[in-house]
């Protein structure tokens, strides 16, 4: 055993460790401090934050961590730690920051508060397993890390047990989720069988070199990539999504569609660029081995996933719901930037992704704060209440009009630089294929417009009123939306910086 | 004028009122109207001065440097990795003789239509906020120079229409602000696509020598700048440019809006409170023809000159079709709705000739029929005020009843016909005279002046059965124009008459840029491959 191999590996991976005893922590304190549970957010919120420093120090601070044996010279490991991990940490920290103050704002987790030292654990154990698969370049410890992001998240999904309903999204994740990790893991050993290794550097080196069955190599990608679809919410592995998002409580349900969807995101991208891209060409596009078609299969699957989350979109009523499915198109729109396999596509995903977290977190946010006056979800209840609430109406208005990609929000830049990367990739028809897509949302999110402004209330609804802090933290969920709209050069150029993967 | 930034002001002076109205409580009705009102009206006096201190030698069109009252600095600056080109977007602003009359026309309607606005009164708080932000949005597209800028404007006034509509509209208001947002943005996607190809064909030289892929619109004109390989860049071979024309023509086109993309309009206009319909018609529609002569023309000459022809059948679609729906209808708001659809295609026809004097004739008749339309508008909006109904068959000699209002009406109806004297009449001659010249179009030209007969047929016959025969008794109580009304008829009438009479006016100031934008479009992009289709 090579001690200092070992520091220097464990050094790398600072915020891992620092989660791991963050949740400690909570356990601990859940037990020491059994009538009083204040306490606990804050110990989450100190976590978070000593972890958001190290995750920012990983930008530049990069390297392998865990290399399987000093043998090899590459000293190419379990653990890569990059920039482009490091991005997506960073998108994980900041929506659990905010998932932190949605927990204590939401009705439905103070009706459960004596559980509150398991539902931290739980998050804290989610965070660990997606910091994991941000960065993992394995594919035992991808399975791994997997496996520890999806059971606490089957657990957090039926946590406040108020309603059948959150019994039957667990029930319901856990199913889905037990079956495509299966597939997954499956495909994780044909690959093993196929190069005898399970590190994604020497699978790529194993397939640059040797002759293989492409059969059962692309057999194993598509069953790998059916784990992976699982995570981000993609056709056909998407059935999970609208009943879980609608049944979860919805700080959860938030969550979920952002957090976990990016260390899904982060894993799809790793996994093809670490194991089955050669090298860069000059203009930022991969050189992709020729043993699997990613980009066909790429391309068939956003489209079929975002026009499919798109249409169902439409008929929704329970706002959840509908928002369940537009996050079921918003992934198709990304997996787009990564058909593209391109570092342009890459920086465009990257892009999005930030905007994504704001205006869908945003759309949320006041979702809850409206179930927890009303108790109603259903888009019929929400007739007039640009009236009777005007902060939470142009509010909630404006994350819509972020969320349909309209200027001057941030949503329309991050639209704009995937169909820039669409357009220069040559992928045209595509790219008016997901045009198109927007036309058809713009008429689902209008409608929820529709009903806060055009449709008169029928019953007398109460007036939402919002406390200080929550119009102070709506405020600072839109500035991001509008302000990136007119001036998004920082993002971009920090997103140009987090693409570059380390391993080639 | 140097250094003064009008323009930005000119566009911006609506929104920093609507942020002055958002900060007052919403009890003070009177001072959320006059700050409206106040920003309008401060926004028209600069269009005045940038009117009366025009330049009516420089061409604009294609050269930055005859381009007047410029206001540019880098927005949006990228710096390039080796893979990714530099991203540098320029906030570029400049009139020039095609967009000059359109800044007048839209600070003129956007005054007349606060006025008309003053009678609203459901949440009018959020109205003019609103109504200002489409101000901004509206003036925004007709000056800006940077593509990009261009089409962040034509897309901000999306929003605020679709509510203004949508709220306070008549008893379908909900489909029709939903079929007005969904028609245009359709067309704004062909647009976002063929702006996103254009950027990846044309380069721009950098004071330092660097080149970068740019949204300037006037880069875009000009053939060398263009890329060897760009998709629409002409001398690539399996170029695009055929079908990106296309998919911008259409994406225009459905603002226009042109048969057969039209059917968004009558539902908008008869639902839209009249403000908003005057604003409808008064200037939307005419972001559609002015964004073909400012991109589609100069930057795709080859193609305009190759499909020329169709734009012309088109354009004698329009006058046709929308001629004879108009002669059927027994709404007197639809009526006028299918006759701006008439209209709007002599605009296409002037256009298509490709001579000076069709596309004077065009854009001149772009800015009478925003005046005339918008007084056509305001007279269906009296009469509905007071009678609640606006069945063409519902009244019959209101002119006895309401002479004063009949008088203006007469001013406003024979404007639209074309009588001479009267501005619809020059812009028309001229159109006809531009076309008529242009042997390609000769006989849709000359189909086409039936037209004028059928404009005639339905305004007299809507003008009979609404104010002559015998009066209805049930509209004997029906009263005259009050002061507000007449506030927002003579300046109008004064407009329609005065460029009647003198038309040169507003001739002058298009002259010398038409003149370039002919020259640009008949002599550049010569033998190049169409490629495409």
């Amino acid at each position: 055993m090579n001690y200092e191999n070992l520091y220097s590996s464990l050094s790398l991976i600072q915020p891992e460790i620092t989660i791991s005893v963050f949740l400690l922590l909570i356990v601990v304190a859940d037990l020491i401090f059994d009538k009083n549970k204040a306490l606990i957010p804050f110990l989450a919120l100190a976590g978070l934050i000593i972890a958001s420093v190290q995750v920012i120090l990983q930008v530049t601070n990069t390297g392998y961590a865990f290399p399987f044996s000093d043998v090899y010279l590459s000293r190419k490991g379990m653990v890569t730690v990059d920039a482009f991990g490091a991005f997506f940490k960073l998108i994980i920290i900041i929506s659990s920051f905010i998932l932190v103050y949605f927990s204590y704002v939401s009705d439905e987790i103070k009706k459960s508060e004596k559980n509150l030292g398991e539902y931290y654990a739980l998050i804290f154990g989610m965070i660990l397993g997606m910091f994991f698969l941000s960065s993992a370049s394995d594919l035992i410890l991808i399975y791994v890390a997997l496996e520890l992001l999806s059971l606490s998240s089957y657990v957090l999904a039926g946590f406040s047990k108020l309603r059948t309903r959150n019994s039957e999204a667990s029930l319901k994740y856990l199913i889905y989720g037990a079956t495509s990790s299966g597939l997954m893991l499956f495909g994780i050993s044909i690959f093993y069988g196929l190069s005898g290794t399970t590190n994604l550097y020497e699978i790529n080196t194993f397939l640059a070199s040797h002759q293989i069955n492409h059969l059962t190599l692309s057999f194993a990608s598509i069953l790998i990539f059916a784990g992976i679809g699982y995570k981000i919410s993609s056709v056909p592995f998407h059935f999970w999504t609208p009943d879980v998002y609608e049944g979860a409580p919805i700080s959860i349900t938030a969550y979920l569609s952002v957090a976990s969807k990016a260390a899904g995101f982060a894993l799809l991208v790793r996994f093809i660029k670490s194991a089955f891209v050669t090298s860069d060409d000059s203009l930022g596009y991969w050189e992709i081995l020729s043993v699997f078609d990613w980009h066909s299969l790429l391309i068939l699957v956003s489209i079929l996933t975002m026009t499919l989350g798109n249409l169902t979109a439409l008929w929704q009523n329970n706002i959840k719901r509908m928002l369940a499915y537009s996050s079921i198109a918003h992934a198709g729109y990304m997996l787009l930037g990564v058909a593209v396999l391109s570092n342009q596509g890459l920086v465009a995903v990257l892009i999005y992704f930030f905007f994504y977290l704001f205006m869908n977190l945003g759309a949320f946010f006041i979702v809850m704060l409206i179930a927890n006056k009303t108790g109603s979800e259903e888009i019929d209840d929400y007739n007039g209440l640009g009236y009777t609430s005007p902060f939470l109406g142009v509010a909630l208005t404006l994350f819509m009009v972020a969320l349909i990609g309209l200027p001057p929000t941030a949503g329309f830049i991050g639209k704009l630089y995937l169909f820039i990367a669409l357009v220069d990739a040559q992928m045209i028809t595509v790219a008016i294929i997901a045009l198109l897509n927007t036309v058809i949302a713009l008429y689902y999110y209008i409608r929820v417009l529709k009903h806060m402004f055009l449709t008169k209330s029928t019953v007398e609804t109460q007036t939402v009123s919002v406390i200080r802090p929550n119009i102070i933290f709506i405020i600072f969920m839109l500035a991001p939306v509008l302000i990136f709209g007119v001036y998004f050069g920082p993002v971009v150029d920090f997103a140009k910086r987090c693409v570059q993967i380390l391993g080639l | 004028m140097e250094g003064f930034p009008i323009i930005s002001l000119i566009t911006f002076i609506p929104v920093i009122g609507m942020l002055v109205i958002l900060f007052l409580p919403k009890e003070k009705v009177q001072n959320i109207k006059i700050t409206a009102l106040a920003a309008t009206l401060i926004q028209l006096v600069l269009s005045v001065i940038l009117m009366a201190n025009y330049n009516y030698s420089a061409g604009g069109i294609f050269e930055e440097s005859s381009f007047q009252f410029i206001d540019k600095f880098r927005w949006i600056n990228i710096e390039g990795l080796s893979w990714i080109g530099t991203v540098k977007i320029d906030y570029f602003m400049g009139v020039d003789g095609i967009s000059m009359p359109m800044v007048l026309l839209t600070s003129i309607i956007s005054v007349i239509a606060c006025i008309s606005s003053w009678n609203i009164s459901k949440s009018l708080k959020g109205y003019f906020a609103l109504f200002l932000l489409l101000d901004t949005g509206m003036m925004g597209v007709f000056v800006s120079l940077d593509f990009f800028l261009f089409y962040v404007f034509w897309e901000l006034m999306l929003l605020p229409m679709y509510f203004l509509i949508g709220i306070w509209g008549g008893p379908r208001k909900e489909y029709a602000a939903i079929k007005f947002f969904l028609y245009t943005l359709l067309g704004s996607i062909f647009i976002l696509i063929v702006m996103l190809g254009l950027y990846f064909s044309a380069m721009e030289i950098l004071p330092d020598g660097q080149r970068v892929f740019t949204f300037n619109i006037l880069t875009m004109m000009d053939q060398s700048n263009y890329t060897q390989d760009g998709i629409l860049s002409p001398f690539n071979p399996n170029n695009w440019r055929m079908l990106a024309y296309i998919a911008l023509f259409i994406g225009f086109a459905i603002k226009i809006p042109m048969f057969p993309f039209h059917t968004w309009l009558p539902d908008a206009h008869v639902e839209a409170p009249t403000p908003i319909s005057v604003i409808l018609a008064g200037v939307l529609l005419k972001m559609g023809t002015y964004g073909i002569l400012r991109i589609s023309y100069p930057i795709f000459p080859d193609i305009t000159r190759e499909l020329a022809w169709y734009i012309a059948l088109f354009g004698a679609v329009n006058i046709i079709y929308g001629a004879f729906v108009a002669l059927a209808q027994k709404d007197f708001k639809k009526l006028i709705a299918y006759s701006s659809v008439s209209h709007m295609g002599y605009v296409l026809l002037g256009m298509a000739s490709l001579t000076t004097a069709g596309i004077n004739g065009a854009i001149l008749q772009m800015f009478n029929h925003g005046t005339i339309t918008a007084m056509l508008f305001l007279i269906v909006g009296v009469v509905y005020d007071r009678a609640h109904t606006r069945g063409l068959n519902d009244f019959g000699g209101l002119a006895s009843q309401m002479p004063v209002y009949t008088g203006f009406v007469t001013v406003a109806f024979f404007a639209a016909i074309g009588l001479p004297s009267l501005s619809g009449f020059i812009s028309e001659a001229l159109v006809f005279i531009g076309a008529f010249h242009v042997e390609s179009i000769r006989v849709i030209t000359i189909i086409s002046t039936l037209g004028i007969l059928l404009g005639a047929g339905y305004m007299l016959w809507a003008m009979q059965r609404v104010f002559f025969g015998k009066l209805n008794e049930k509209w004997s109580g029906l009263q005259d124009l009050e002061m507000r009304e007449y506030i927002m008829f003579i300046p109008l009438t004064i407009i329609i008459i005065l460029l009647g009479v003198y038309p040169s006016l507003m001739l002058d100031v298009m002259n010398t840029s038409v003149n370039t934008l002919v020259d640009f479009v008949s002599t550049n992009f010569t033998n190049i491959s169409l490629g495409g289709l």
